[in-house]
């Protein structure tokens, strides 16, 4: 059996557990109201003129994927439509559709199938985890570990976020329901340190992943974003590679201001992959669409709600479909 | 904040700079910009065509008079467009005249519920109240831990009660309340998502038992379009009476702050606007209007400067520089207390022109650390009589301080020059000393 054998069918079990369907549920509300509110503007017989594109656009601009990114997909659309010589207003849905796969589908994120490959001889694997205050990133550690310990590998927590009140308490409860180790220090202690020693300590122990929690930061905080820095170069000094991952997590009922979180992390923190959050909600995700866009970073996890195998691999195909997949029952806006 | 949305309001305005008349062309394309700029910034898009339509009838119903260009005019517009949208007067919390007061918090996961609790706690007791916070978000691990903890550091207790539901929770911390005589009790809830019915119910039958004179909604100023259906299936199943904007300290354009008020109809009461325990500001429509614009905030600044001087003090220093006595001590002192007002960089952006003077400069909070560290590298006789130091002296405030020498002689040099300006200052020069260069309003909003 080859490597890569061995490797699709470690990551079988967890894709297994984190089926399409939950994701489906996670995003019916997005799906009902993105695509009813498309076929209230787009049925059969209606010409397809500026003013149609115009609502169009305002639909796409209410799932919060931006202006910019909005009129890029109308103008992919009104080319599409002028090319294939399209008519009536009820062939657009399908056109719309595969633009936004179009637009997303060849970003970074479409390749996520090794998302769990360690490097055995070269390990351990370092995933940092950072982003703003209250986007879940202590819920996605422990999904997270949950995620590499159900794919057969030992993982160790490294509690950095020493500022928040019961920041500790709350990842100790996460690593515990993971089943997995936790290195922690006094609130108030210096994250970097706690770093340091969470990394020295699974390298002593050969541990295969090493995830670094860190306190939330708003972007625009510069002795905050520093200290961000500095987790990264103290790790450095034990294991050059280290940080190997750094996950920014947003929240998916952030609006614009998610492009700009992406924009200034990544300048102290070298992003390698984006995780969204809270999917469960009636947020419609839309952002995701324009990061994928504007920032060409690949989207790694969406999280779809609160227990612990609620995180997923992202799929940019899979992620538009849902968004556009009919409901088998009735929307309420239909029976109206 | 809200600097994104000013610039891109500035810029979309600035088509109209230069031309003498408004009509019905040049607006629209400038407000097509206004439009675009509050989309951008998250604003709702119903909010967003009503606002530019409502911007758009005003602006060519008015006569444009002699002295005032209609780029200017229409900063009016907006301006008074915004104040409008956010609630035109500033909303009090509701105090029942029978104690307790009781405080409902109530919002999305991540959104800030239990720091706001601690802190509108923390306000309260300044102000006199003995507020008791009560945990009942018994679902996210830790929660009620974090909330004990930030009571701690305020000391203020917290009821909370092992394997009880909310509900048992909240009543009991009512009859608890009266008992000790807790005059306010603030409940935190679980975040909780509106499609979640389980959980929705669970809070309304809260609020059923408990009867909270006051509902917040606290809502993260980041959030998107959803922000107001999420505060509209909030205010249908709650009936809130109010809003609090968390994290306004990022660079958030604030969009949800301009939209929830229009839709929901209830005012926002407070803006979060850090982590600190006192990074908790009544929201006044009128002054955020201003910020937006890039107009500063100047009475916030003076409000913020009068909660941390102490009168008494401040007479002193006054006859301290009238007889020219300013001393280094005194400088210690005043940089402790521009320190406690806040930081330096949204301080200066209170100032009006000064927040787009300082457009991408970063304003380090730790320049003062090293001015600090040469004033107390010396002695206090040297601090009271800043003449005495002479050569050597300077070199022991360099090498105890960590800094050169050039850098405490610059530090002298600056202070001589403050002292000679304070001196002017008191003879009543104080006009000559801002040289004119002060920015000054547009005209529309001299009286």
């Amino acid at each position: 059996m080859g490597l890569f054998d061995k490797l699709k069918k470690k990551l079988s079990n967890v894709v297994e557990a984190v089926s399409f369907e939950r994701l489906s549920d996670g995003l019916a509300k997005t799906r009902t109201s993105l695509v009813s509110k498309l076929k209230t503007v787009l049925f059969a017989g209606r010409k397809i003129d500026a003013t149609l594109l115009r609502e169009i656009e305002e639909i796409l601009i209410t799932s919060d994927i931006g202006v910019t990114t909005s009129e890029k997909i109308i103008s992919r659309l009104r080319d599409r439509v002028k090319r294939d010589g399209i008519e009536s207003a009820d062939q657009v849905i399908n056109v719309l559709q595969e633009e936004i796969v179009a637009l997303i589908g060849t970003s970074p994120s479409a390749h996520n199938d090794s998302i769990f490959a360690v490097d055995a001889e070269n390990g351990p694997h370092v995933i940092m985890v950072i982003g703003v205050n209250g986007v879940g990133k202590t819920t996605t550690i422990g999904k997270l570990a949950h995620n590499y310990k159900k794919s057969g590998k030992s993982v160790v927590i490294g509690a950095a976020d020493t500022f928040r009140a019961a920041a500790n308490e709350q990842l100790e409860v996460w690593a515990k329901r993971a089943d997995v180790g936790i290195i922690q220090q006094k609130q108030g202690a210096d994250p970097a340190a706690v770093a340091y020693d969470t990394l020295k300590s699974a390298v002593a122990k050969k541990t295969d992943v090493v995830i670094i929690d860190t306190a939330g930061r708003l972007h625009n905080k510069q002795g905050l974003m520093q200290e961000l820095e500095k987790i990264g170069r103290v790790m450095k000094k034990i294991k050059p590679e280290a940080p190997n991952d750094i996950y920014l997590v947003l929240d998916a009922t952030t609006g614009q201001n998610a492009l700009q979180q992406a924009k200034e992390f990544t300048k102290v923190a070298p992003i390698t992959g984006l995780v969204l959050t809270k999917l469960d909600g009636t947020a419609k995700g839309g952002s995701v669409i324009a990061i994928v866009d504007s920032l060409n970073m690949p989207v790694r996890y969406v999280g779809v709600g609160e227990q612990i195998d609620d995180l997923q691999v992202f799929d940019p195909e899979a992620f538009v479909a849902a968004m556009f997949e009919e409901r088998v029952t009735v929307s309420e806006e239909e029976t109206k | 904040m809200f600097e994104n949305l000013s610039d891109k309001l500035e810029s979309a305005l600035k088509r109209l700079k230069g031309q003498n008349k408004i009509s019905e062309e040049n607006v629209s394309e400038a407000l097509e910009e206004v439009r675009q700029a509050l989309l951008d910034a998250d604003v709702n898009l119903n909010v967003a065509k009503q606002f530019v339509e409502s911007v758009r009838e005003k602006s060519l119903g008015i006569e444009v008079k002699a002295n005032v260009l209609p780029g200017q005019l229409m900063i009016k517009l907006i301006h008074d467009e915004l104040v409008l949208l956010m609630g035109s007067k500033k909303a009090d919390l509701i105090i029942a005249p029978q104690a307790p007061t009781v405080i409902m918090v109530a919002g999305l996961q991540g959104s800030g519920k239990t720091t706001f609790c601690a802190k509108l706690a923390y306000m309260l007791k300044k102000k006199g109240k003995q507020p008791l916070l009560v945990a009942c978000d018994i679902y996210r691990p830790a929660a009620i831990d974090q909330l004990r903890t930030l009571a701690e550091s305020i000391s203020l207790p917290v009821f909370s009660k092992a394997d009880a539901k909310p509900l048992e929770i909240a009543t009991e911390a009512l009859v608890y309340a009266r008992k000790f005589g807790r005059d306010i009790v603030i409940v935190d809830t679980a975040g909780r998502l509106t499609i979640d019915e389980e959980m929705m119910k669970e809070v309304a039958d809260i609020k059923a038992a408990i009867k909270p004179n006051e509902i917040l909604f606290v809502c993260d100023a980041m959030t998107g379009q959803d922000a107001v259906n999420t505060a509209q299936a909030f205010n249908d199943l709650l009936e809130l009476t109010g809003v609090v904007l968390t994290k306004l300290d990022g660079d958030t354009r604030g969009g949800a702050a301009l939209s929830i008020k229009h839709v929901t109809g209830k005012p926002i009461k407070f803006v979060g606007t850090g982590e600190k325990m006192d990074a908790l500001e009544p929201f006044y429509p009128e002054r955020i209007a201003s910020r937006i614009l890039g107009m500063g905030d100047i009475v916030t600044l003076v409000e913020k400067a009068q909660s941390q001087i102490d009168e008494k003090e401040a007479a002193r220093l006054e006859e301290k520089l009238k007889k020219n006595q300013f001393t280094f001590a005194d400088f210690l002192d005043q940089m402790k207390l521009i320190k406690k007002m806040g930081s330096l960089r949204d301080l200066l952006g209170m100032i009006p022109g000064m927040d787009k003077a300082l457009k991408g400069v970063q304003i380090d909070d730790k320049a003062f650390s090293k001015v600090e560290a040469m004033v107390l590298s010396m002695t206090l006789e040297e601090r009271n009589s800043p003449k005495l130091l002479n050569g050597s002296r300077r070199k022991r405030i360099a090498a105890g301080s960590g800094s050169s020498i050039q850098d405490v002689n610059r530090l002298i040099k600056q202070f001589e020059d403050m002292q000679k300006m304070m001196k002017n200052m008191s003879k009543g020069k104080m006009a000559n000393m801002f040289g004119g260069g002060m920015p000054q309003l547009p005209t529309g909003f001299r009286n």
